[in-house]
């Protein structure tokens, strides 16, 4: 979440041991003369850079399957190059519209209300007078944050049990009886978000409440004695101020239009659901590890790796044009 | 409070300031009931829950779900492994991020730049499920406890935290005035700048520790043998795939839910749900500002 915005007081930090200003030798004394002064440095990044090769890089090259056959003795590398033949598979498969509807429903549901519930949590939090309280609010809507995504998941089943659920006779006292809110497929993705936004909107909030923090309170004062009301001031003081958090947290969301959470959804799924709940993320699961085609789950994860890929890139490039935030 | 208050009078903000107190209340509410209830609810008689009659007040306190679990291996054994994993899992994620931010936080270090972005890129594009699974077939780490500690050994964003506090709060001149005492690399990031950073290794070592805590899919995928699986697998086989007795009785299925078994086993879940969240819980409020201070950390540019 880094934002490049490259100032002068970067440049101007001069390195403590180069005292001399020659120009810098080049080639194999320039290499031997980095070698010597900083072989500490890369000592200490080495590991690091190890394990992302390791763990990030090779499975990248691995990505190759998705052109193979899957072959076992030859494993990450694969065999016969079978070219866009798996890609093809997919888009014809009898799902791919199945799992494309329900991923970008899902996700884009998830980013649209999962983007607006801390902005506003933030500007409420805001208008608290009184740090205790503020303290008090902060702290009591961060804690769900923590709560593993199993229990969530069991405590959504409990709740939302058909029989004895206490949301289930919630919605009885309020008029409507029966429902079934684990197996109704139009219920699965507004159980979906709405248990995101109660486990995340706190959390998320913080960036904006810092954002918030560093308004400068005179501006406050003179809305005040020019006569605006605090919906006033909260539209046009502090939303306009929490703008550039907004471009670059839009912009990293966008990155991952395509991709739900694997482990909620997975946990939430019933054969009732199903229908709504299979995305592409599950499905590479169920594909790949479970029936063991390799080559095909390969090929349908980078499919959703690259669409996601592209949306970022394209939301950065955007963002760039209109308004110079951007992630590098 | 009262000045500010004195400030805020005209008609237009008193019934602001109403509709701000209800609406936090709400939010309030909203967030802390549902947690409050599966507590009283794990030491409430379970008919008495599964009829509706507890609602703010423990009904009947039965104890029963707290000594199945007690008497649960599966918990147990589930607990061990974690916390294994989360110690080692930490302590192995502290050791290989800490110097790795801290050379790349070095202005005077030119491949820098490189490096941030050789490291940045696969936040944002990975090889996948399926070539992840391979090879940790191909290094033998399938159903190896190190799968839980190796392949997440550094997160990139926690490292990109950890590099932005040493660049803006190390400073400059410490380093220089320890370079003339004769102090190279190694020994001025051990004497000096880790001494100097407990806030920030409070911070990562926390995003690790319920990192490893809260994980589940490295189980789910990766590991079959279930001496090895952590507390999350455990718990989704409780909570979720309904097998609450250990002997295999209570699952009566959704269908035949309200029935005694159901309800006992739901007295179990509402347990479970308090034993696996309860460190986390407990902790909560003396680390939470750590945690926040990540957050601001990580948004500054660095």
């Amino acid at each position: 979440m880094t934002v490049t915005r490259t100032g002068p007081a970067q440049e101007a930090a001069v390195a403590p041991s180069r005292g001399t200003s020659r120009p810098r030798p080049k080639g194999v004394a320039g290499l031997r003369r980095h070698v010597h002064r900083y072989w500490q440095l890369w000592v200490m990044a080495l590991p690091a850079i190890g394990f992302v090769v390791l763990f990030a890089y090779v499975p990248m090259y691995g990505l190759q399957l998705a052109f193979r056959e899957f072959d076992f003795t030859a494993g990450l590398t694969g065999g016969e190059w079978v070219g866009l033949k798996y890609f093809r598979q997919f888009f014809e498969s009898p799902q791919f519209w199945t799992l494309m509807r329900n991923t970008v429903v899902i996700s884009v549901t998830t980013l649209v209300v999962g983007f607006i519930a801390p902005i506003a949590l933030a500007l409420l939090v805001n208008q608290v007078i009184g740090r205790r309280r503020k303290r008090f609010l902060q702290t009591a809507t961060y804690l769900p944050h923590f709560i593993s995504i199993v229990v969530i998941v069991g405590m959504l089943q409990v709740f939302l049990s058909p029989s004895s659920g206490l949301i289930t006779r919630v919605a009885e006292m309020v008029g409507v009886s029966g429902a079934n809110f684990l197996g109704d497929t139009s219920a699965f993705v507004p159980v979906y978000v709405i248990s995101e936004v109660w486990q995340h909107a706190g959390w998320n909030s913080i960036i904006y409440l810092a954002a918030l923090a560093s308004v400068d309170p005179q501006l406050y004062e003179a809305a005040r004695i020019d006569g605006a009301g605090r919906f006033t001031i909260i539209r046009h003081i502090d939303l306009p101020a929490l703008v550039p958090t907004m471009i670059v947290l839009f912009i990293l969301n966008m990155g991952t239009v395509l991709s739900t959470g694997f482990e909620k959804i997975f946990l939430m799924q019933n054969p009732l659901n199903l229908g709504v709940s299979e995305v592409l993320a599950t499905y590479v699961y169920k594909i790949g590890i479970l029936s063991n085609q390799f080559s095909y789950g390969t090929a349908i994860g980078l499919f959703n790796t690259l669409i996601n890929f592209t949306f970022l890139v394209i939301t950065n490039q955007v963002a760039k044009r209109v308004s110079n935030t951007s992630l590098w | 409070m009262s000045l500010s208050a004195l400030k805020y009078r005209t008609p237009g903000d008193i019934a602001f300031t109403v509709g701000l107190v209800l609406t936090c209340a709400l939010v309030l509410f909203l967030t802390l009931y549902p947690i409050y209830f599966v507590v009283i609810a794990s030491v409430s008689d379970p008919t008495m829950v599964a009829t509706g009659r507890v609602w703010f007040i423990p009904q009947g306190i039965s104890w029963f779900g707290y000594e199945q679990i007690l008497a649960d291996e599966r918990i147990w054994t589930g607990y061990r492994n974690t916390i294994l994993y989360t110690v080692v899992g930490t302590a192995v994620n502290l050791l290989v991020t800490l110097p790795a931010a801290y050379a790349l936080s070095r202005r005077e270090f030119k491949p820098r730049r490189v490096l941030m972005f050789f490291f940045a890129f696969t936040m944002f594009f990975n090889g996948g499920l399926i070539p992840m699974y391979l090879l940790l077939r191909d290094l033998n780490l399938l159903d190896n406890w190190l799968v839980f500690i190796l392949p997440t050994a550094v997160n990139v964003y926690n490292l990109i935290i950890a590099r932005a506090f040493f660049e803006n709060s190390l400073p400059e001149e410490l380093y220089e005035a320890a370079t003339i005492d004769g102090s190279n690399y190694f020994q001025f990031f051990l004497r000096m700048a880790l001494p100097l950073s407990m806030a920030i290794i409070s911070v990562i070592g926390l995003y690790y520790l319920v990192q490893h805590w809260n994980d589940f899919f490295t189980g789910l995928v990766f590991v079959r043998d279930y001496d090895k699986q952590p507390l999350q697998i455990v718990l989704r086989d409780i909570l979720i795939s309904n097998q609450a007795f250990s002997g295999g009785a209570g699952g009566s299925g959704g269908s035949g839910g309200g029935s005694y078994a159901q309800q006992y086993a739901d007295q179990i879940k509402y347990g479970v749900i308090v034993v696996s969240t309860l460190p986390v819980i407990v902790l909560y409020p003396f680390l939470q500002r750590y945690f926040e201070k990540g957050v601001m950390i990580g948004s500054v540019k660095g």
